[in-house]
């Protein structure tokens, strides 16, 4: 048993650090953005940023050099992360599904042709995806789609509705699954295609989220051509591919990174708060909940170290991502809603308030913890794979 | 970075679980509640041939010169199957006082004799009023005709009744100081009264009448012994921890075998999902209790600053120990209620090791501190 990092693991950690600690965007921390917060703006900063990481190599570090990664290990994978989320480094939800979910799989199940021609642009930021997984009648049950993609010479037609897009307003390409057998079970008539978002017949239109950002949309598809050459992977199998997608998931080492971060905050706070009389850090009820906060995340840390670790190993987590995200998301409910307990009032108060604690942060966290258990697969199915597949519980 | 255990780890785990579940069945714990000793000796027998008593003695000394996390995988071991016997008293409360407190000529004279298992070791520290926390400790050594006398009253000492050597953990001689004293478990004065416990452990009130000990018998140096203790404790939390985890791991495999085959409405219960998302739960729960635990102990192993990783283990260790087991009986039902069916003895065993050493509370308040609250 060994938690430690080799010397040349902790020099890289403090070549990040010290890369990060410069180059943040000052602006981007002005902004003090949480996921699923995204403007004209905050999209730039985030897009040039990503080029940058991208020219250092690290946007894909693990990947193979010849689609533009470093070749590196999965533990610099997870320094890397773990220092970003520290630093607090511009991003959103679409480089992981870019680089943490669509390219591994292209990777996987994609053509050499198909990887050369997504892999290095995607390495070097310069391309985003969007999933085109969830329809109106389509969530949990993903199998159930109903978007269509019909043969017609050397293309698919595709005709359907997607929904809860993130960022289809502004991605490259649409990860998109869609039924390429009617009649077929339906896990066993879905297909993965790679769509170019600016083809004819694509419709976005927005929805706002609950911040009050444009981060998620509908997408229509009318009588969309694809090249056949988009298709990924084996036909009427994408479901499949889908699910092994699903382990590629990073370590997400960087939510308890990010946790710490804001437990830190919380206790700055109350060290320098006074309520009815006492120092809020005197309330032992308080520093109860703040410790077991960070309990907590330190537990989730060593789990999340645990997925880099199997990698590490060459092996594929089994239930190990779906149960450290579990556990991340109820976390992160737990963590926003005791800062806002802690805060009292001043917690109701949102961002550009001038009485607003810690910048309305926790305001925000408490509005996006709710997503957390729902997108990228919600905290019940992922108990469902723990169980079935972890456990081997019967499904029947 | 490696997280699993060595292969001479997995070898030590493997022979000694697959020793206990032959010999050492849950049900045995239970029923030594009754008995004089509170183990067969037969079985303590065993587990010294088997060199475990030695885990972590030199080898100059007779050991196998182990580590602290080669310790943790046979008390994984053990609490797997709620094993009876002075083993965590012994090796791990005394062996590891030694080590931090002893002089060079005890830890020869002592740690060889618990590796022989000549030797049976009681640690006599919480008072009415101290738990955990020595500096609260009011039992007194004073200095004495070239010796020390003890006098006070000391609690929850378990394994006192069969010791041959009870530390006992004084204040004095110097107001304030702290001192262990080694006391022979025949020692005048002594008057030692098994208590009734929750998970049938034997543990004891022990009354120090004005007992005598030779100056000789100060474990390391007399005064001095606060910073050896505070480690002492620590390690002892986190060898709880260990245990737990082996104990929370055969209650969930116990209980994701009987949701598999136990029907009703004619299928399995491990296919509804309420059942299924409390496996799911109790996986979470005991992953973490086994990561947090063997960071602590490789921290512990490896002389590192420990004391967060010691306080987050077993806070947390703590917490999903009555957790995890609470919901082993609600999967098993009614059966699990009876006294035959061996589930309420790991149920028992996960409260009495959420409590020992210090529960989620007492370490959560450790953490705050650390954190700068």
């Amino acid at each position: 048993m060994d938690f430690s990092f080799t010397a040349e693991q902790e020099r890289f950690r403090r070549e990040v650090r010290e890369y990060l600690e410069r180059e943040v965007p000052p602006r981007w921390k002005e902004l003090g953005y949480l996921i699923w917060e995204e403007t004209d703006e905050s999209w730039d900063i985030t897009r040039q940023w990503n080029r940058k990481l991208g020219e250092k190599g690290w946007l894909a570090l693990t990947w193979p050099r010849v689609y533009g990664g470093q070749e590196r290990s999965h533990i610099d994978q997870l320094i890397l992360d773990e220092e970003m989320a520290r630093a607090g480094t511009p991003t959103g939800i679409e480089t992981a599904i870019t680089i943490g979910w669509v390219c591994p799989t292209i990777m996987l199940f994609g053509t050499e042709e198909q990887k050369l021609r997504y892999l290095p642009d995607a390495a070097k930021g310069r391309i985003i995806f969007c999933l085109g997984y969830s329809e109106p009648n389509a969530g949990s049950d993903l199998a159930a789609v109903r978007t269509t993609a019909v043969e017609d010479g050397d293309h698919y037609v595709i005709n359907g509705q997607k929904v809860w897009t993130t960022v289809a307003h502004r991605a490259d390409y649409c990860w998109l699954a869609a039924r390429t057998d009617p009649d077929a079970p339906k896990h066993k008539g879905v297909s993965m295609f790679v769509v170019d978002m600016k083809s004819p017949g694509i419709t976005v239109k927005p929805l706002i989220n609950i911040l009050g950002f444009h981060s998620f949309n509908e997408v229509f598809f009318d009588e969309v051509r694809v090249p056949k050459e988009n298709l990924v992977g084996q036909k009427n199998m994408g479901w499949y591919q889908l699910a092994v997608a699903l382990d590629f998931e990073r370590s997400g080492v960087g939510t308890p990174a990010r946790m710490h971060r804001t437990i830190d905050r919380l206790v700055a706070y109350c060290r320098q708060t006074r309520r009815n009389g006492r120092l809020l850090s005197e309330d032992p009820v308080i520093r109860k909940k703040l410790a077991r906060l960070s309990v907590e995340a330190e537990v989730l840390r060593l789990l999340c170290y645990r997925i880099t670790w199997i990698q590490e190993k060459g092996k594929t987590p089994n239930y190990e991502a779906s149960l450290t995200k579990v556990f991340a998301s109820e976390l992160l409910d737990r963590l926003a809603n005791t800062g806002m307990e802690i805060l009292g009032p001043y917690g109701m108060l949102d961002r550009g308030s001038p009485r607003a604690a810690l910048r309305g942060e926790i305001l925000r966290l408490y509005l996006t913890s709710p997503s957390m258990g729902i997108g990228g697969g919600t905290s019940e199915i992922q108990r469902n794979i723990i169980a079935m597949r972890g456990l081997g519980l019967p499904r029947k | 970075m490696e997280l699993e255990l060595t292969e001479e780890q997995r070898m030590l785990k493997t022979a000694a679980s697959g020793f206990l579940k032959k010999e050492c069945p849950p049900a045995l714990a239970w029923e030594m509640r009754e008995d004089e000793r509170g183990y067969p000796p037969s079985l303590w027998q065993k587990m010294i041939e088997m060199g475990w008593t030695g885990v972590m003695v030199p080898e100059t000394y007779g050991g196998i010169g182990g580590d602290f996390m080669d310790l943790c995988v046979i008390l994984e071991a053990l609490g797997e199957v709620c094993a009876p016997g002075p083993f965590f008293s012994t090796v791990v409360l005394g062996g590891l006082a030694v080590m931090e407190l002893g002089t060079e000529a005890q830890k020869e004279a002592l740690l060889s004799r618990i590796a022989t298992g000549e030797c049976i070791m009681a640690l006599a520290a919480d008072e009415e009023e101290a738990w955990c926390d020595a500096s609260f400790i009011k039992t007194r050594g004073l200095r004495e005709a070239g010796g020390y006398r003890i006098s006070g009253t000391k609690f929850f000492v378990e394994n006192a009744h069969v010791a041959d050597i009870i530390l006992c953990v004084v204040t004095g001689p110097a107001e304030g100081s702290l001192s262990v004293l080694l006391v022979q478990g025949d020692a005048p004065g002594l008057r030692i009264t098994p208590l009734k416990t929750l998970a049938g452990e034997r543990q004891c009130e022990v009354v120090f009448d004005r007992v005598e000990v030779k100056a000789s018998d100060v474990l390391g140096e007399a005064e001095k012994a606060a910073p050896g203790f505070d480690r002492l404790l620590d390690q002892a939390a986190v060898a709880k921890c260990a245990e737990l985890v082996g104990c929370l791991q055969t209650a969930f495999d116990m209980t994701v075998a009987y949701a598999k085959e136990r029907e009703q409405f004619g299928r399995p219960i491990g296919s509804f999902q309420a059942v299924q998302h409390h496996c799911a739960d109790m996986l979470i729960d005991l992953d973490g209790a086994r990561f947090a635990t063997y960071q602590a102990a490789w921290r512990i192993a490896g002389r590192m600053p420990w004391s967060r990783e010691v306080a987050v283990a077993k806070a947390w260790t703590s917490d999903v120990a009555r957790k995890v087991t609470l919901k082993a009986h609600q999967i098993h039902g009614a059966i699990s209620f009876c006294e035959e069916h061996p589930l309420h003895v790991f149920y028992r065993k996960a409260k009495s090791g959420e409590v020992a050493f210090g529960d989620a509370d007492f370490h959560l308040e450790r953490v705050a501190g650390g954190l700068g609250l």
